[in-house]
This record gives C-alpha cells, structure tokens and sequence, in this order.
C-alpha cells in the first residue's frame, strides 16, 4: 500500500529536482530563473508540510479546539517568500540590463559575443 | 555623555545590525554622493570601534548572550558573541570601514554619479548582512542575513564598467541563491528534528536525538549551501568572474568579508552545531574536505600563474587561499583550527590590501592587465611597494602574516601526523612565489612602453587605506596576540566543546 501520509514530501522533492534540473539545462536566462523559482518553492512547501498537524486548526485559541498546527515554520516562511521575491527581482532586473547590452539572454549567445570580444 | 552611554551600553550586540541598516535607508534620503558617503563612513567606523569593544567585553568577561526584543532565550532570536564571532566581527567591521576611505575617488571612475548614494546604501546593507550572519546565534536568522548580505553583494557587482559584470552577478545570483536554499532546507530538516532554531539549544537537543539519516542530509545540505558561498574548490565557478569584473572597491571589500564570514558559519555548524552528533570519524567528512582544500591550494594557484589579468589572477589566489581555511578545519585539530582562523584574519587584511593596490592602478592605468604593470616600480613606487609587500604576505614569507597562518596549519598538519599534508602546503605557497613573481618582475624590471603618458602616484586618499592594511600585514606578522591569540583560544573552545 502507498504511504498517503507522506505524499507531501514527494511533491516536495520531485519540484526541487524539477527546479534544479531547469537552472542547470536551460541556456535561457529568463527561464534559468524560473527554475530558481520553482526550486525555492518547493522548501517553502516543506516547510508548511512541515509545520501542519493533522487535524489540527490555526494556532488561535478558541473553545473547542484542542489540536493546532506549528505556527513557526510557516512564518518562517514569510521570510522566505519575501526573500524569493527579492532575488527573482534582481535577477529580472539583471536580466533586462543584460539584453540591454549583449541583445540576447540566451547564455550561448552572451557566451560568444563575450569570446569574440577576448579574440579581439 | 555619560547618560548616552548608559543606555546604549547593553544594546551594543543590537546596534551592530540595526544601525547600518537604517543608515542604509538614510544614504537614500539624503541622495548626495558626499553626504551619503559621510553617513556610511560613520557608521561603519562606529560598527568598528562597537565591535572592538565588544571584543574586549568578550576577553574579559566571556560569551555575550543578547535576548532581541526582550524574548528569552530559546523562544526568542539570541544574539551570542563569543572569542570566535567576535574576531570575525571585528574583521568584518573593520574592512568595511578601511575600504571606505577609499571609495569615493574609485567609485568616481566606475559609478555614475547619479548613482553612487544606492552604491553606499548597497554596502551599508551588505555590512548589515555580513555582521548579522556574524553575531546571530539563530540558525534561521542565519539564512536571514545571508540573503540580505547576498542580494546586496550582487547589486553591488552589477555596477562594473563593463556588460560582463552584469552576467558575473547573475552567474553568482544563481549559484548563491541554490547555496541559500540548501541552506534553509537544511535548516528545515534540523527543526524538524529538533523543534529549535537557537544554535546552542540545537546543539544540545542534537545529542540528544543521536545520529540519523535527517539529520546527516540536514548537514549535507547545509554543506552544499555555505560551500557555494565560500566558495570551496568545486563550488567556486562563481568566484574569479565576480571579483575581476565588479567595481575595484567592491572586489577589495567583498573578497576580504563575504567569503571569511562563509568560513565562520562553516566553523559554526561544523563544530558548534553537528559536532557530538556527526563525529568527523564516521562520515569521513574531514577526510573530503581536506582533499578539497588541498585540490584548492594546488589549482587556485596554478589558474592564477597563466592569467593576464592580475584581477582575476588575485581571484584565483583566493580560491588557493581559501583552500588553506578549509585545510585547517578539516584537520580538526587545535593547530590546524587556529591556523584556518587566523588565516580569517589575514587573508581578509591582507588580500583587501592587495585589490585596493588594484583599484589604485586600475584608476591611473585604467587597466589591471598585466601590460599595465610594466614599469610601475618607478612610476608608482608607493603603490606597487604595496604590492611587493603584500604579495610576499600571500607567499608566506616571515615577518608577515601569510607566515603566521601557515606556521600554525604546518604544525596543525604535523600534529595530526600528516606530514605529506605539512609538505604539500610548503609546495603550493611556491606556486604563490611564481604568480607573485611575474608581477613583481614585470612591475621593477621592464621599461613603460615608449611614449606612454606620465602617471602620477595614487590619490592620498586610496594610498592611505592601502597601506593601512598592507602596513597590518606586517605588524600582526609580528604581533600576534591579537589575531592569533584570540584565534588559538576560539579553536580550543571550540575542540574542546565549551561554549
């Protein structure tokens, strides 16, 4: 039988490999960041997995509840979000001076004009 | 003054990291290149003389705890000082402070005045980063301030004079920002081993859960992460495009902080965090790093030997040198521990020196090329004694502060009985001879080209703070119970697992 209680994880796991399989394979600087994007996400839903009990409701206390979830990781994780939507800003931002100068955001692309300007 | 004191006196752990930070935002309002120029250097001499004093406090009367905000300890975030971060604080504070001083003529020809106040609130933030990561004893808040330190390091290498700093930064915003993931991950696995995120709460609800496979893949993440930060042997592809291209202060400042502060942190959790729980013996742990630092020693400094660029040469030099740090640690020994600090501390003055002797050619030559360098003996004869003398520092040669850490990584070397190990850093600090060379060679023995224009020596102000920090690498080669003092002490406290 499968381990229902664990299929978070394996969500969790397969967008980090899909992450970091984008960032490593693709030359597109655009999609290159995608890729970080997709991998960031994915340790922000391990840690909200993290933190749910099961059963268990907002940490707000109240009649009738007994069980509420680990409020901690998922603030962490307001952090990280604003920290994702930091660097994904950058990185825009950089990409849009890149084609500024180079006129491509294709890595290959950049990486000739730039061996072409060492031969010079 | 006396009542000023008295109410800053117990908060000096928190205004390390909260004043850069809300200068940083005051360099905006203010907008003017010189008055933004004159709030950083302020607040990052009065981080430096913070951190002395908190050094002192630190030697005197041992580790400092501060509770944030009033929350106790381990609910609330800590800010822990002991021998160990309160050496590289006061490293941290003092490179931003000395290359300060040289900023405004070297930004000059690089940064579009329009621009240049965002440059000063992108270091101040960077500082922020960089002495957070430093006295936080959080290992959340860790992550926190390496990402602040982080994005601002990148906006800060953007601004090279040419396009190809622009692809460096984004090639390092990549790498660094997997490095950071990990890093949380990491730190995700421990909490959910653990429930804590407080370093010594950590460290002790660790050794109480004993080893396991979370939390050897917590530490192998962790690993990964701060290892692309320092930029370990096969982690360091980021590192000689970043340094040669960004603008020379930022090179000077962020060669000599960014990567001693990865150090630290990987001092930390090697030794603070997983040390009763992953005993160096069972993973073999130290036996990888140490092939991977002595790999570093030996490429770093043959990649440097064949570049044109004496830039990216010293780049490649750090990769070298950052390989003896992490030889150091993973002799896990007092010597070899003692050496990789103190080499924190030297490499740091030392190579800052170094890059602030290139931004110096870089602004009356207008180039780093090797080509640049010919005759410069004579025509700026301050500058490149600066040079000699620093060079013969990353050599190693006695009476300077290359020598002191590489004494204590010999001896940390014979101590483990690894004598090939003592030999092979002996070897590779000839490579450092060679590289070192050609610039020397080239700098007092070849003639300027016929009619090149007549170069006048470096402003005072760029001359002022190199030889501040080259004139250092001599005294603490000398004088060592500051540097290799306070290092030696740190080591055993960490071995000997007193914190």
């Amino acid at each position: 039988m499968i381990e229902w209680g664990l299929y978070n994880y394996w969500v969790v796991i397969f967008l980090m490999m899909t992450g970091l399989y984008v960032v490593i394979s693709r030359g597109n600087l655009v999609k290159k960041i995608i890729g970080l994007n997709i991998f960031q996400v994915s340790v922000i839903m391990f840690y909200v997995s993290m933190g749910k009990v099961r059963g268990g409701t907002a940490p707000i206390e109240a009649a009738g509840f007994e069980v509420y979830s680990n409020p901690l990781p998922h603030v962490l994780m307001l952090t990280a979000i604003v920290v994702g939507v930091a660097t994904t800003s950058l990185a825009l931002a950089l990409v849009v001076r890149i084609n500024e100068a180079y006129g491509t955001i294709e890595e290959d692309e950049i990486r000739k004009i730039e061996a072409d300007e060492d031969a010079s | 003054m006396e009542a000023l004191w008295s109410l800053i006196d117990n908060d000096l752990p928190a205004l390390q990291i909260a004043v850069p930070l809300l200068a940083a935002t005051l360099c905006i309002v203010v907008r003017r290149p010189m008055a933004a120029w004159t709030v950083a250097m302020v607040v990052a001499w009065g981080s430096f003389l913070n951190a002395g004093v908190i050094l002192h406090r630190v030697v005197t009367t041992g580790t400092i705890s501060y509770a944030e905000g009033g929350w106790p300890v381990p609910w609330g975030i800590e800010l822990r000082i002991d021998l160990l971060n309160a050496l590289v604080l006061l490293v941290v504070t003092g490179i931003c402070a000395i290359v300060l001083l040289a900023a405004p003529r070297s930004i000059e020809a690089e940064i579009p005045r329009d621009k240049r106040y965002l440059f000063y609130a992108a270091y101040l933030l960077c500082m922020t980063g960089l002495a957070g990561m430093t006295i936080t004893g959080d290992v959340f808040n860790i992550f926190v301030f390496l990402e602040i330190s982080s994005l601002s390091s990148y906006a800060l290498i953007s601004q090279g004079r040419t396009p190809r700093a622009l692809t460096s930064a984004i090639q390092y915003l990549i790498m660094g920002t997997i490095g950071g993931t990990f890093i949380l991950l990491g730190i995700g696995l421990l909490y959910m081993m653990t429930g804590t995120l407080n370093i010594v709460d950590l460290a002790n609800q660790l050794a109480m859960v004993g080893p396991n496979r979370t939390v050897l893949v917590a530490a192998a993440c962790i690993a990964v992460g701060v290892g692309i930060k320092l930029a370990v042997f096969p982690l360091h592809i980021w590192l000689p495009n970043a340094y040669t291209y960004a603008p020379a202060v930022v090179t000077a400042f962020i060669a000599a902080t960014s990567t001693k502060v990865a150090y630290y942190v990987f001092v930390r959790f090697a030794f603070s965090v997983f040390r009763i729980n992953l005993n160096f013996d069972s993973t073999h742990s130290n036996a990888i790093l140490m092939v991977l630092g002595i790999s570093a020693m030996f490429a770093g400094s043959l990649v440097a030997i064949f570049q044109d660029d004496i830039k990216r040469m010293l780049a490649y030099s750090s990769v070298a040198q950052i390989g003896y740090m992490v030889l150091g640690l993973s002799l896990a020994n007092e010597y070899g521990l003692t050496g990789g600090l103190v080499h924190v501390f030297n490499h740091a003055i030392m190579k800052c020196g170094l890059f602030l002797v290139l931004a110096c050619v870089l602004l009356r030559m207008g180039s780093t090329r090797l080509s640049a360098f010919a005759g410069l003996g004579r025509r700026m004869p301050l500058t490149f004694a600066a040079f000699v003398v620093g060079g013969l520092s990353l050599i190693g040669v006695p009476m300077t502060v290359g020598f002191v850490s590489k004494w204590y990584l010999v001896l940390g070397a014979l101590d483990a009985g690894l004598w090939p190990v003592a030999v092979l850093i002996l070897l590779s600090s000839l490579l450092a001879l060679v590289y070192i060379w050609r610039v020397v060679e080239v700098g007092y023995f070849s003639a300027p080209p016929e009619g090149a224009e007549v170069v006048t020596e470096a402003p005072f102000s760029m001359l002022l703070p190199t030889w501040i920090l080259i004139g250092s690498t001599l005294v603490f080669g000398v004088w060592t119970s500051l540097s290799a003092g306070v290092a030696s002490a740190a080591a055993r406290m960490l071995i000997g697992g007193v914190s």
